[in-house]
C-alpha cells in the first residue's frame, strides 16, 4: 500500500457507534419499533465482523489451501441458506429440492467465475492466495445469491399464474420445455435485470465498496477502477450462469416424467 | 413426432370419413380407475368403454369427476391405480406427445397465446416438429371447419370475442389432426345463442371430418342435441352409461331420472 492508512481505535470505533445511536433515537421518536433492531443488529454487526477480521488474519497467515476452500464452502453454505430460506410459499419438499439446485448452481457459476478470474484474469500466485480468493468469491457467491433467489422466485410465481398457457401447450403436444419457455424466459430476464442495471450504473450514482476500500488503502483510483471493472465484468457473469442453471433445473421440477404438470389444477 | 402418423393409420381403421363402426374395439376403454388427489377421492373404481361414436358426453353434477376423468384420456393427468386404454392398447404405450396430437384437448376457459389467430395455428403446427410443418394452406380449411372466416387468421387473439375464442381454440387443435377431440364444458363461459352456434359446429366436425368428440357438459339439453352416446358421472362413479336416446328416454338408474328431472 503507497500512502499510509488512518487507524482506527477501538476508541474511535465506538465514537462511530454514535451514529447507530442517531438511528436509534429517530426509531424511537417516531415510533417505528426499529430501536432495538438497530441495536441488537450494531452488536452483532460488531462482533460478527471481529470475529471474520480473526479468522481472516488467520487464514491469511496459515497460507494452507485446503484453509482457503473450507472458507469458501462455508460462504457457499450460508449463501445456499439464505437464497432459499428468503422464498416463501414453497414446501419443505421442495425447499430441499431448491436448496440442492441453487447451491449446485452457485457453486458452477460462481466456482467458474472465480476459477477465470484469478486464474486467467489476475493470474494470482500461489493459486489459493486469500487476499485474493475470499473477498473475490465473497462478491461473486452474493450476487449469485441474490440471482438464483430471484430466478427461483420467478420461475415459481410465473409457473403459477401461467398454469393454463403451460397446460395448453402441454395438450397440444409440447414437450415440458417447450411448455414452459415463456416462464423460463421471464424468470432469466428478473433475475439478469439488477446485473444490467448494475453495469449501466456503476461509478454515476456510488462509489462500489470495494473500489472505496482500495482508494482509503492508498491504491491509485485508476488501478481500483480497474479491480472494480473486473469486479463488475465478474458479477454479471456468475449471475447469469447461475440463474440459467436454477432456471433450467428448477422448471423440471413442475413436471412429471409423463409431461404432466406435477401438481394438478384443482379439480 | 415423427412417428405421429405412422401409428394413426395403423391404429385407428374406422377414423376415416363417413360412418364409422360402432361396436368393435372401443375408443378408450377404462378399467379399474382411481383418482385420488390428497385426501379426496376424484374417481372410484370406474371401468368404462367409450364407444366409437360420433359425439359421447359425459353428464352428471359438478364434482362428480367428469373434467377429471376427460384429463385421463390425453394423459394430461394419470389415474392413481388401473389401466387407461386407447385403440386397444395401453394408452401409456404412444409417446405422450405424439398421443396429444391424436387426442387434442380443448379447455372449458379458452386460452390462447399471443399475437394472431394464425399465429396459433401456427404455433399448434409447429410443435409438430419438422415432419409437420408446412400447415398454412390448412389454417383457412380448419378455420372454416369452426364457422370461422379466412380473414380471422390476421386478428388478434386479444380482441376476439369469448365464442370466437373458443372457436379458435378448437381450431388451433384441429391443426394438429387429432382423431378425438376431447371438449371441457366448451360453452360454459357463453351466451346461449352463441353457444347453440358452436353446438353445431361441434356437431358438423365430427360428421364431416369423422373427429369423435367426448364433451364434458353439464347442460343436459347439449347432451339430448349432439350426443349419441352418454355416461352420467356421479361421486367419481359411473351410474349410467349407454346409447344418448335410450338413456333420455328410459334412464335405467334411480340416480339418473332424478338427475334429468331436477335438470329439466
Amino acid at each position: 500500500m503507497a500512502a499510509r492508512t488512518i487507524d482506527i481505535s477501538w476508541m474511535h470505533l465506538a465514537l462511530a457507534g454514535a451514529l447507530v445511536l442517531v438511528a436509534v433515537a429517530i426509531s424511537a421518536w417516531q415510533r417505528l419499533g426499529l430501536a432495538r433492531g438497530f441495536v441488537v443488529g450494531a452488536i452483532r454487526a460488531v462482533i460478527q465482523l471481529v470475529a471474520v477480521g480473526y479468522v481472516l488474519v488467520y487464514v491469511f497467515a496459515a497460507e494452507r489451501w485446503w484453509l482457503v476452500l473450507v472458507v469458501l464452502a462455508v460462504m457457499l453454505v450460508a449463501a445456499t441458506a439464505t437464497a432459499t430460506n428468503r422464498l416463501s410459499g414453497v414446501p419443505v419438499a421442495g425447499r430441499r429440492k431448491l436448496r440442492t439446485i441453487s447451491g449446485t448452481a452457485m457453486l458452477v457459476g460462481a466456482g467458474l467465475t472465480l476459477a477465470y478470474v484469478t486464474v486467467v484474469v489476475l493470474n494470482v500466485r500461489p493459486w489459493y492466495e486469500p487476499r485474493y480468493l475470499i473477498p473475490l468469491f465473497g462478491m461473486i457467491v452474493g450476487s449469485a445469491m441474490n440471482g438464483a433467489a430471484l430466478a427461483a422466485e420467478r420461475l415459481a410465481s410465473e409457473m403459477e399464474s401461467r398454469r393454463g398457457e403451460v397446460e395448453a401447450y402441454l395438450a397440444l403436444g409440447a414437450a415440458p420445455a417447450r411448455a414452459a419457455a415463456e416462464p423460463v424466459r421471464r424468470a432469466l430476464v428478473a433475475s439478469l435485470i439488477p446485473a444490467v442495471n448494475s453495469l449501466m450504473v456503476v461509478g454515476l450514482v456510488q462509489l462500489p465498496g470495494m473500489m472505496t476500500g482500495q482508494i482509503l488503502a492508498g491504491q491509485s483510483p485508476l488501478l481500483a477502477v480497474r479491480y472494480q471493472i473486473v469486479v463488475a465484468f465478474m458479477l454479471a457473469g456468475s449471475t447469469a450462469m447461475t440463474s440459467v442453471i436454477v432456471v433450467l433445473w428448477y422448471r423440471r421440477t413442475f413436471f412429471t416424467a409423463a409431461e404432466q404438470l406435477a401438481v394438478s389444477v384443482p379439480l | 413426432m415423427g412417428d405421429g402418423q405412422e401409428s394413426r393409420v395403423s391404429a385407428s381403421p374406422a377414423s376415416g370419413d363417413g360412418p364409422r363402426a360402432v361396436g368393435s374395439t372401443p375408443l378408450f376403454a377404462l378399467r379399474r380407475v382411481t383418482l385420488e388427489r390428497g385426501q379426496s377421492v376424484i374417481l372410484r373404481d370406474v371401468s368404462l368403454d367409450l364407444p366409437r361414436t360420433e359425439i359421447t358426453a359425459l353428464i352428471g353434477p359438478s364434482g362428480a369427476g367428469k373434467t377429471s376423468l376427460l384429463r385421463l384420456l390425453n394423459r394430461l393427468d394419470d389415474p392413481s391405480s388401473g389401466e387407461v386404454w386407447f385403440n386397444d392398447q395401453p394408452i401409456t404405450s404412444t409417446p405422450v406427445g405424439a398421443l396429444r396430437r391424436r387426442v387434442g384437448f380443448v379447455f372449458q376457459k379458452p386460452v390462447l397465446f399471443p399475437g394472431t389467430v394464425a399465429d396459433n395455428l401456427q404455433t399448434a403446427v409447429a410443435l409438430g416438429g419438422p415432419a409437420e410443418a408446412g400447415g398454412a394452406p390448412r389454417a383457412a380449411l380448419v378455420l372454416e371447419a369452426v364457422g370461422l372466416t379466412a380473414e380471422y387468421a390476421a386478428r388478434e387473439t386479444a380482441e376476439l370475442s369469448g365464442g370466437e375464442q373458443q372457436r379458435v381454440t378448437i381450431a388451433r387443435v384441429l391443426m394438429t389432426r387429432p382423431e378425438v377431440l376431447l371438449l371441457d364444458e366448451p360453452t360454459s363461459a357463453l351466451d346461449p345463442e352463441v353457444a347453440e352456434h358452436l353446438l353445431v359446429t361441434i356437431r358438423r366436425l365430427s360428421r364431416e371430418r369423422g373427429v369423435a368428440v367426448i364433451m364434458v357438459t353439464h347442460r343436459l339439453h347439449e347432451a339430448r342435441e349432439i350426443s349419441t352416446h352418454v355416461v352420467m358421472l356421479e361421486a367419481g362413479r359411473v351410474v349410467e352409461d349407454g346409447t344418448a336416446n335410450g338413456i333420455f328416454s328410459a334412464p335405467t338408474h334411480a340416480r339418473t331420472r332424478e338427475y334429468l328431472a331436477a335438470a329439466d
